[in-house]
């Protein structure tokens, strides 16, 4: 490579303002798929399968070779057997199970969200009304259910109080949290062009709440699904009810362990897959933009 | 001074911008200004330069509002109410979940303009500043000085008066700089705003403005007002002009006192 001369002229500046940034065009990463996945994605999918069935082959191995009485502990085939033998009437109490939990969600969502706007414009608001929301928080839902259950009227009505109150805490926390978590310049910036309340709300605070919001609604699936099922225990007792739980307190009273077993399977794939959904929904409205949803390149 | 600014003075004879008697007292009791008075006309670039914690970003927040003053005025004496203003931030806070044209339309959007006019004003800004092409690229995809490329391009798109910049360019490196530096001053010269710009780089303010008002901290006043009568327009030429040498001493020995004194 050959010296310039420092005298010579605007060679070097110009070749240094070539060298900027505004030269540059966006280009698209392409990667390799491999049955319609990342290809870097399909260790963290099967690593976890493989334990499973590791897991799952112990048990059964165990259940066969200490020759384990299927009302003390069934093996892992015999819960799947029930499953399919027992679907016509742990798939109603599935359905029953589940449509509590998504009411609760949404209405979970609604509420939280709404009273988290409502705290958002005003603080006086927010200091006479949060507390009252930490107390539905921290009581324990079994000590309430059977109140709730005795004062309304439907036992589905009852057991959906039962696990929006449950679920309702971490979005209303979060969703608060997130709106108030907005780029101070940015505010600046939008006081700056006079924009009204509305318009802050909606064009900045609630996307600046939208990855805290995603959050809250993960953890929030998860209790739903939990407090429909204790709710429902506590309702069971009293035989008024037709869910998951009922058939596990059922099974129990007439040792169809199995049955038990299969119940409880099914409460933990319904958690699971109420997980992936929120997670993969988070996904879709984080991955162009928030830190969380990218990958680091190295 | 330029031809220029001489007729825009010629036209306005009263000032864009008085400022009188301005103090600012924060809450927790630094007096982050005493009793500034500045006058600044239509069309001028003005550099606002200091050490750090002389109040030269609290004077810009006070121009733009954004700060109440303890006491003192602001005032616009020849507009109605108070005019349109841009401000560029020393970030390029930008909304992360938006394109860069959506980024720039915000303000458009917020004045209530019908979507397909902002985004056409959109775009022939984002033009204006280098960045066809980048209309649905999300902020984290492009680079440092892209970002305040498009933060340039929002603070310009209303067409504002006054283009208010604190300390823009101070998080870039040198060669970005000068880059922006230059389209800084080509579309100050054909956008025809006034520019408030806040710094503390002495070659920074030579270059770009045609007034530096030089300010001291503890308590942050302005103590010198330099006339920088080099014409535009400005290029690499007059960066490495004796000139431009020349101006940089004075200036950097004005900042040398204000640091002293």
């Amino acid at each position: 490579m050959s010296r310039l001369p420092l005298a010579g002229g605007n060679a070097l500046l110009d070749d240094a303002a070539d060298g900027t940034d505004a030269a540059a065009r966006p280009a698209m990463a392409t990667e390799r798929r491999v049955l319609g996945l990342r290809a870097g994605a399909w260790p963290g999918i099967l690593a976890p399968v493989v334990v499973g069935f590791l897991g799952l082959a112990l048990w059964q191995a165990l259940v066969v070779i200490k020759g384990i009485p299927p009302y003390v502990l069934p093996g892992p085939w015999l819960v799947a057997q029930t499953v399919v033998s027992d679907w016509s009437t742990l798939s109603g109490s599935l359905l029953v199970t589940l449509e509590i939990t998504l009411a609760a969600l949404v209405a979970a969502v609604v509420v939280g969200v709404a009273l988290a706007i409502l705290f958002a414009q005003s603080r006086w608001m927010e200091r006479a009304l949060f507390p009252y929301a930490v107390v539905l928080q921290v009581t324990p839902v079994v000590a309430i259910a059977p109140l709730i259950i005795i004062w309304a009227d439907d036992v589905n009505l009852s057991l959906l109080i039962c696990a929006w109150i449950v679920a309702f805490f971490p979005i209303l926390s979060n969703t608060i949290l997130g709106l108030n978590s907005a780029d101070h310049n940015l505010v600046a910036l939008f006081q700056l062009y006079r924009a009204g309340r509305w318009q802050t709300m909606r064009y900045l605070r609630l996307p600046a709440a939208l990855p805290y919001f995603l959050g809250g609604l993960k953890i929030s699936g998860g209790l739903a699904l939990i407090g429909a099922v204790v709710a429902e225990f506590v309702a069971g007792t009293g035989g008024s009810a037709s869910g998951l739980a009922y058939r596990i307190l059922e099974s129990g009273f007439q040792l169809r362990i199995p049955r038990m077993f299969a119940a409880l399977f099914l409460i933990s794939a319904s958690g699971v897959a109420i997980f992936l959904v929120t997670s993969w929904i988070s996904h879709l409205l984080l991955r162009r933009w928030h830190e969380s949803a990218m990958r680091r390149e190295t | 001074m330029s031809a220029r600014l001489a007729d825009a003075a010629a036209s306005t004879s009263r000032p864009l911008l008085s400022i009188r008697g301005l103090s600012k007292v924060f809450d927790n009791g630094t007096t982050a200004l005493a009793h500034v008075d500045l006058d600044l006309a239509t069309g001028e670039f003005v550099s606002l330069l200091g050490p750090s914690g002389c109040g030269k970003s609290t004077l810009l927040r006070l121009i733009s509002g954004l700060v109440r003053p303890s006491s003192g005025t602001v005032a616009w004496p020849g507009e109605v109410s108070e005019p349109e203003l841009g401000f560029i931030f020393q970030e390029p806070t930008l909304l992360p979940w938006a394109t860069t044209l959506v980024n720039v339309v915000l303000p458009l959007k917020l004045a209530g303009v019908n979507r397909r006019d902002a985004e056409d004003r959109a775009a022939r800004m984002l033009a204006l500043v280098g960045l066809s092409g980048f209309e649905r690229s999300y902020p984290r995809e492009l680079s440092g000085g892209m970002k305040m490329r498009v933060s340039i391009a929002r603070g310009l798109v209303t067409r504002p008066k006054i283009l208010l910049m604190d300390e823009p360019f101070a998080a870039l490196d040198e060669i970005t700089r000068h880059k922006l530096n230059d389209d800084l001053l080509r579309l100050w010269w054909e956008e025809r705003f006034t520019a408030v710009f806040v710094t503390h780089s002495v070659f920074e303010s030579v270059y770009l403005s045609g007034r530096i008002v030089v300010m001291a901290a503890r308590p942050g006043r302005v103590v010198a007002d330099l006339d920088n009568p080099a014409p535009y327009p400005r290029d690499d030429l007059f960066r490495t002009s004796a000139d431009y040498a020349h101006l940089c001493r004075v200036a950097s020995g004005a900042l040398k006192e204000a640091i002293a004194a």
